[in-house]
């Protein structure tokens, strides 16, 4: 009798099991960024920006009372670190999430991996749009945009500003990004204006400590406009060298991921040059900069750092934004106190979240919709480096490329009247 | 190519070359005396130009005058040929003169991984930059293209004083006929009284002091980031290897084509100019196995 | 005390050498045997380990050359040239065969140490080394540059290929990689070993101790140092195709000259010109970069460094010379004690 009733209890909760997961002690999750090398300029306020969001949240009671515990991955040990250490994480350290990753080329390599071990990974910050064109993934998301509506929107924000210009030249770093962002934009620009004339095409390599011949060079070509998707070290020097040689008063500069130099420029970086920030991230967002929750959080980053904060901010907080949301969604639609996998994949389909920008969306093939802000530089004396004004924020559905469509084939089917049918909120600063 | 185009090149090539110049002179200088490739050079270099930075920075925050940063960058030399080029040789290259060449290197390997994470540890993963020395100087416009003063006359004209400086030192004065004299034949030197370890640690001092040299008068002209000191190493060793053992007209010469090849390169084919050194360096090896001016070395049978 | 244990070391009959000699091949199959068993009783650390040993292959081959007194420091040139060729191979059939992958790889590491080969072979001490080096940096800057074919930076992905015909999942696949590896490591292992005690191996040899012993001979020293050369090519671009494989992808970082630096490194580490001090060089690197980076992700590079200090200062024989130290004493203590 004792054993038929415990072997009726037992069954009765084993479909019980199958809807919901025993809540963790810990949830863990593993965050890969680059804390040494170049891209540190990234890595390094990601990682400080994570500790201050996982702090926070779990000063709050966690997600569903479960706090959070994240270890970070170096990319800059190399290809063959990372991996090891991802694998690792999920297989012995009982990791459930990843965030990862910076660079490109990593997200290339480990969304496969993700997907064979079986692990949701959010891609937090590489820019590639060939991930998910190339391919459908279950285990992979992105909670944030990628390079087409990134340069989209340099494109239509220079084209709405400076209609006449004529010729243009690019300066971008020689490696996947650099590569690909001037294949996105000179497809959209050539799409827009036939009659651009592209008059020189540099690629230096990456981490060039000098740009001297490439200016000598542009100096002779003189064009209207330069583009430079470069970041890092590599956009400080070219814009320092530029800027003490006259090439900015001659040339108006494109530098869609100027924002996150402005702080170390200074007044190196003179007025009325173009700049963007990957998305709507701006210190000085003008929407958001009046929110209580958006202050405290710039305060604070600014007190633990001295620095004010930059994009590579803005996309961590998106990803534990998403993070909270998913787990959120998937309880209160399971109806149990700590999702499944099947349930957080699921509830992780069209799911809307908000970190320290515009609110994001997560559409059906996994690619996050997020809006892209773009603005002239101006020196006012606010502060002691640049900042923007006449800022353009565009609407990410309209210049995000349609699900299942190629980014560069999508692009080059555009003309000059898509402009007129992006969606774009103005402000003066 | 026209004209203008033709001597643009030319400005930027000796422009570039100056720079390479003077961080592979230190490392030419310890190769020939001490026999050791030295790979932590990049990172004196790097050091080098960290130094100046935060010096630079310092002085000038006091509000002193800008032109104070060429001094201070003498010093920041010096203090990387002292307190880091001395205690390397003392400490680690001393233990090991008699040890295969490999394992020599492989010190100097060892340290150039130290190296990078103690500017990492110190310094810190920011860009930094520090170009109050080259505006000092202003602009000069040629062709309708406007050059740094500071590039364009003031690092060629530092390379050639390093040029003719190091050759009169090593040709007329005392100390430099030992170090020669060591150079040539260390047995030699040494059976006729020289000091062959005072000698080596003078040298490295000053080939160190040199690589930080090369730092420091880079620094106001780029962003200052962990990591530029593995970039600048492998360009050295190629200046090294194809100027001849020890061979300081051998490097300026070197150095000279490397930058010329590069700023033509970015003119005419840009994609190729990354090639260039290692190009010339295997085509110069090709014609002359000693490098430019080596001299074949006589073998013990 | 020294004097004693190399005057027992002379006078050890041959017979006592001999099963000293069967006392190091034991070792080796035991430890290939303890290799072996890892990924059942330790498989988180199946992948490092098989990581470890293609980098092993590859030391092997910088190995190979130390023998002849040479040091190159652009072998990573072959383990890059490999793996590019094992990438475009799968690229072109996707789901090829593993074998015809290595293969491919083998080939490609072939034709290219021969082309290289012809040149540096010309060239001894500090210029082998830096012409290696330069050859290096040359196929780097073409595989960073040439973006359209070769992926510029970010790579090249290599897809999983079948085996014999059959496509596995991910475990199956990094088990028979797993065992293939250690296969390969064995027999190249002992290839290499009995190749340098052939006659070929042994001019080759000739041309660290007495190069022109060799000319009088009637032998070219070039021709002696080309067939190691290419030996050791092959050698490293196994282990580079191994490597691509079983990370799934290939960058120019391959080819940079610190990854050649890192060779030579280990080689030193495991013991300057021995054969099993190869692999158990690597093993020792790949296990403490992991693990240092993990712990101490700021300052893993410090330890690293200072670590190779330590060994080159107090054992610049590496692993292998500490382990024949310790056991000649402890044969001169037999001796001495009989």
């Amino acid at each position: 009798m004792k054993t038929l009733f415990v072997t009726t209890a037992l069954c009765a909760t084993l479909p019980m099991t199958a809807l919901a997961a025993e809540k963790p002690e810990t949830l863990k999750i593993g965050m890969t960024t680059f804390l040494t090398g170049p891209a540190s300029v990234f890595g390094v306020p990601a990682q400080e920006a994570a500790k201050i969001i996982v702090e926070n949240i779990n000063a709050e009671g966690g997600i569903n009372g479960v706090p959070l515990e994240v270890s970070f991955i170096d990319e800059g040990a190399g290809a063959e670190a990372l991996t090891s250490e991802y694998r690792r994480l999920v297989e012995s350290e009982g990791v459930e999430v990843m965030f990862a990753s910076i660079s490109s080329g990593n997200c290339q390599t480990l969304a496969p991996l993700a997907e064979d071990l079986q692990v949701p990974n959010f891609m937090w910050d590489c820019g590639t749009q060939k991930i998910f064109e190339e391919q459908d993934y279950e285990y992979v998301f992105r909670t944030q945009a990628n390079a087409t509506p990134e340069m989209l929107a340099a494109v239509i924000y220079l084209l709405k500003t400076k209609p006449d210009f004529k010729t243009i030249a690019v300066v971008n770093q020689d490696y996947a990004w650099g590569r690909d962002s001037w294949n996105i934009f000179s497809t959209a620009l050539k799409a827009m204006k036939p009659d651009v004339e592209v008059v020189g095409e540099f690629f230096p390599k990456f981490g060039a400590p000098d740009f001297s011949t490439e200016i000598s060079r542009l100096q002779a070509l003189r064009p209207d406009v330069i583009l430079s998707t470069s970041w890092g070290g590599d956009l400080d020097t070219f814009v320092q060298q530029a800027s003490q040689r006259g090439l900015t008063n001659s040339s108006t500069f494109v530098l869609p991921l100027a924002e996150s130099s402005f702080e170390r420029l200074g007044a190196s970086l003179p007025a009325g040059h173009i700049v963007g920030a990957r998305g709507d991230h701006y210190f000085l967002h003008p929407e958001r900069r009046e929110d209580a929750d958006f202050k405290a959080f710039m305060e604070e980053y600014e007190s633990r750092t001295g620095q004010v904060s930059v994009y590579p901010v803005f996309h961590t907080s998106q990803a534990f934004a998403a993070l909270q949301a998913a787990y959120s969604k998937a309880i209160e639609e399971n109806g149990v106190d700590w999702p499944s996998e099947e349930q957080l994949l699921a509830a992780m389909e069209g799911l809307e979240f908000q970190g320290l920008g515009r609110p994001v969306k997560i559409r059906e093939d996994h690619q996050g919709v997020e809006d892209q802000m773009m603005g002239t530089t101006v020196q006012n004396g606010d502060y002691p480096f640049a900042t923007m004004e006449n800022i353009m924020i565009f609407d990410g559905d309209d210049i995000t490329t349609p699900v299942g469509e190629e980014s560069i084939e999508w692009v080059s089917g555009l003309d000059a009247s898509f402009i007129d049918t992006v969606a774009v909120d103005s402000f003066e600063n | 190519m026209n004209l203008t185009i033709f001597l643009l090149a030319l400005f930027d090539g000796i422009a570039y070359a100056a720079l390479v110049f003077i961080v592979a002179l230190g490392l030419t200088l310890i190769f020939g005396v001490m026999r050791i490739l030295n790979v932590a050079h990049g990172s004196l270099y790097a050091i080098g130009a960290y130094a100046t930075v935060a010096l630079t920075g310092f002085f000038l925050s006091l509000g002193l005058a800008p032109a104070l940063s060429f001094p201070l960058m003498l010093v920041a030399a010096i203090l990387v040929g002292i307190l880091l080029g001395g205690p390397i040789e003392w400490l680690l290259l001393r233990r090991i003169y008699d040890k295969p060449e490999v394992l020599q290197l492989l010190v100097t390997f060892a340290v150039f991984m130290i190296l990078e994470d103690v500017q990492r540890l110190v310094w810190g993963t920011q860009p930094y930059f520090e170009a109050r020395a080259l505006q000092a100087l202003g602009n000069v416009t040629v062709f309708g293209v406007t050059y740094t003063v500071y590039q364009l006359i003031l690092l060629p004209a530092v390379a050639l004083v390093l040029l003719l400086g190091l050759r009169f030192f090593l040709r007329r004065t005392i100390l430099g006929k030992l170090i020669t004299a060591t150079t040539e034949d260390r047995e030699a030197a040494q059976s006729i009284g020289i000091d062959a370890d005072k000698v080596f640690l003078l040298t490295f001092i000053v080939g160190a002091a040199l690589g930080g040299l090369g730092g420091a008068l880079a620094s106001p002209t780029t962003s200052i980031l962990p990591g530029m000191g593995a970039d600048m190493i492998v360009l050295s060793f190629a200046v090294v290897a194809t100027a001849g053992l020890g061979q300081i007209e051998g490097a300026a010469l070197t150095a000279l084509m490397i930058g010329l090849g590069r700023s033509f390169a970015v003119y005419v084919w840009p994609e190729v100019a990354v090639l260039v050194p290692y190009l010339i360096m295997v085509l110069v090896l090709l014609v002359r196995p000693e490098g430019l001016f080596g001299s074949p070395a006589a073998r013990k049978i | 005390m020294s004097i004693h244990s190399d005057a027992g070391a002379m006078s050890r009959s041959p017979a006592e050498k001999e099963t000293r000699m069967t006392a190091g091949t034991w070792l080796a199959i035991a430890g290939l045997v303890l290799l072996a068993a890892v990924p059942i009783f330790a498989p988180s650390l199946q992948l490092l380990v098989n990581l470890a040993l293609a980098k092993g292959l590859a030391v092997l081959g910088v190995t190979v050359l130390l023998r002849a007194g040479q040091v190159s420091f652009g072998h990573a040139l072959y383990f890059a040239v490999a793996a590019y060729a094992g990438a475009f191979l799968l690229a072109a059939w996707p789901g090829a065969d593993l074998f015809v992958v290595l293969l491919a790889g083998a080939l490609g590491a072939a034709v290219s140490g021969l082309l290289v080969g012809l040149f540096v072979v010309r060239y001894r001490g500090i210029f082998f080394g830096m012409l290696n080096l330069a050859f290096s940096m040359i196929f780097w800057s073409i595989l960073e540059k040439f973006y359209h074919v070769t992926g510029g930076a970010d790579g090249i992905r290599l897809p999983r290929p079948s085996v014999l015909g059959m496509e596995m999942g991910r475990h199956d696949f990094e088990l028979v990689l797993f065992w293939l590896t250690l296969a390969l490591v064995g027999g190249l292992g002992w290839f290499t070993l009995r190749w340098l005690a052939s006659p070929v191996g042994q001019l080759f040899r000739t041309v660290k101790t007495n190069e022109t012993r060799l000319e009088y001979l009637g032998v070219s020293p070039r021709r002696a140092l080309l067939s190691g050369y290419l030996l050791s090519a092959v050698l490293c671009g196994v282990g580079g195709a191994i490597m691509g494989v079983a990370q799934g992808v290939v960058t120019p970082e391959y080819a940079w000259w610190i990854r050649s630096g890192e060779m030579v490194f280990i080689a030193v580490l495991g013991g300057a010109g021995s054969v099993p001090g190869a692999f158990i060089g690597a093993l020792i690197y790949e296990f403490v970069r992991v693990f240092a980076s993990a712990f101490a992700g700021d300052v893993w590079q410090m330890l690293l460094g200072g670590f190779l200090l330590v060994i080159i200062l107090f054992a610049p024989g590496g692993v292998v010379g500490l382990f024949e130290r310790v056991t000649r004493r402890g044969a001169a203590k037999g001796e001495e004690a009989a």
